[in-house]
């Protein structure tokens, strides 16, 4: 049976393994999940994942969740090249040192942007307060700030010369503010040079693929169905607001 | 010229990450300098510590010039780089991703969630003298109940430890976090058989390491204890 992945390419972590995949020529079976239409609600996605997110991976018996794991896991198992995933031990660090602090903070403050900026207004039609909305992009600026500072500095990717697992987690989260029409480069000279590094290391070609979804969000975005309103709206308002 | 260990971890075991980073270092008997940083007293957010981290928070490792920050890479640093029994972090691939997916779980699930109920209960009354915001606290409880029972019914399951058999970094992780709670006298497990359960297994593989780990706590329980 070959690998399945489990995805959505509204969702960052799942593009973060969608490119992995396709850039390492890793043959698998794409599974679209499509949360919009809360397809993580089923039966039988909830047997790959019953925590009901994607990216989920199944390579026959084992499943596995986290975008983290799979990358890791993925790595590992196809031996991609050593620059994603190093070998060598502090440079191994380096990267885990990225991946860890990004939960709580790019993470958490770049899908908290996106959501108030369009999914709250236009899908859920909840309105958001200013005050929500300026704290949200001051926390936004205040991980992208720390990003160029701690993470990037003067090299050319986070864990040194070469392009890793850190850069591409980080690159498709940044992406998904700007996703809501928000233009997080601007003013930010060294990330546009970093993602332009980033970029090249992917391949425009396959980035461009993997973010095609989310770049469209804006005019694709609709008031969702009152049937699944109830499911989301609850959730969502406890959340973020 | 004096040499001793080349590796210094600044702590302070007030912090849930910081105990986690401490139990394994003292359980696989990892020789380093212990470097006490107080939160409570600012001393992270003096000149010399923030050029260690900018970001002001604790644990750090240092490891002859190489700093590293961040509670999950640390554990996973120090297991890979000294000889530590393979149970704490596998090589195996797939056991080794069942660790890799609960640290990565833990960071937007147990860690927050249970932190907060600790923050509104213990640390913002501490520091401001207001009383406990209980409707708040309501909802923190609500929520890392939702967590626990997640915790128990996709990561434990009928396993003795997170990730299978055997105790790993996550269940030190995660223990500490779910500790944290006792600060202000609660134990927030009392309504998780299975949970508390588990937790004596930690105590028990972990052995005096853990009570080593949790005094400064449990002294900061019997001060609260005091108090009411």
């Amino acid at each position: 049976m070959a690998l399945e992945l489990y995805l959505d390419l509204y969702s960052q972590p799942c593009r973060s393994v969608y490119i992995f995949a396709k850039q390492n020529k890793i043959p698998f079976d794409f599974k679209q999940v499509t949360l919009f239409d809360a397809q993580q609600y089923g039966e039988e996605f909830g047997k790959i994942n019953p925590l009901r997110k994607v990216p989920a991976l199944r390579d026959g018996d084992f499943c596995l969740a986290e975008s983290v794991a799979i990358l890791i896991y993925l790595a590992e198992k196809f031996q991609t090249p050593d620059y994603w995933y190093p070998a060598e031990v502090q440079q191994r660090a380096r990267v885990n040192e990225y991946l860890s602090w990004q939960h709580s903070a790019l993470r958490l403050h770049g899908s908290k942007v996106f959501w108030l900026r369009l999914m709250l207004p236009k899908a859920l039609g909840i309105e958001v307060p200013q005050e929500k909305m300026d704290a949200a992009l001051e926390d936004l600026n205040g991980s992208l700030t720390l990003i160029e500072e701690k993470f990037i500095q003067d090299k050319a990717f986070i864990a040194g010369d070469q392009i890793s697992l850190a850069d591409l987690v980080a690159i498709v989260e940044i992406m998904q503010p700007v996703g809501s029409g928000l233009d997080v480069f601007e003013g930010r000279p060294k990330l546009s040079a970093w993602r332009d590094r980033v970029q090249a290391a992917i391949g425009q070609e396959l980035f461009d693929d993997a973010h095609r979804t989310i770049l469209e969000a804006q005019d694709r975005v609709v008031p969702m169905e009152q049937s699944k309103l109830h499911m989301f709206k609850a959730k969502v308002i406890k959340f973020f607001m | 010229m004096a040499t001793g260990p080349e590796l210094e971890v600044y702590v302070d075991l007030l912090s849930q990450p910081c105990r986690a980073v401490h139990i394994l270092l003292d359980c696989a008997n990892i020789p380093h300098n212990l470097r006490t940083v107080a939160l409570r007293r600012g001393e992270n957010r003096t000149q010399e510590f923030a050029r260690l981290n900018p970001m002001q928070k604790v644990p750090v490792l240092v490891d002859s010039g190489f700093v590293l920050t961040e509670s999950d890479a640390i554990l996973k640093y120090l297991a890979t780089r000294h000889d530590v029994p393979d149970h704490w972090y596998p090589r195996q691939p797939q056991k080794r991703a069942r660790v890799d997916e609960y640290t990565a779980w833990h960071h937007s699930n147990t860690r927050p969630h249970a932190a907060k109920v600790f923050i509104l209960e213990v640390l913002i009354p501490a520091q401001t003298g207001s009383q406990v915001d209980e409707q708040r606290l309501i909802r923190a409880l609500s929520q890392l109940n939702e967590t626990l029972d997640k915790l128990e019914s996709m990561f434990l399951r009928r396993r003795s430890f997170l990730c299978g058999d055997d105790i790993t970094v996550a269940d030190l992780l995660a223990v500490c976090e779910l500790m944290q709670p006792l600060g202000g006298g609660r134990d927030v497990l009392q309504d998780h058989p299975q949970l508390q359960r588990w937790r004596s297994r930690v105590q028990t593989a972990v052995g005096e390491a853990f009570d080593r780990a949790h005094a400064i706590l449990c002294a900061v329980r019997e001060r609260h204890k005091a108090k009411l």
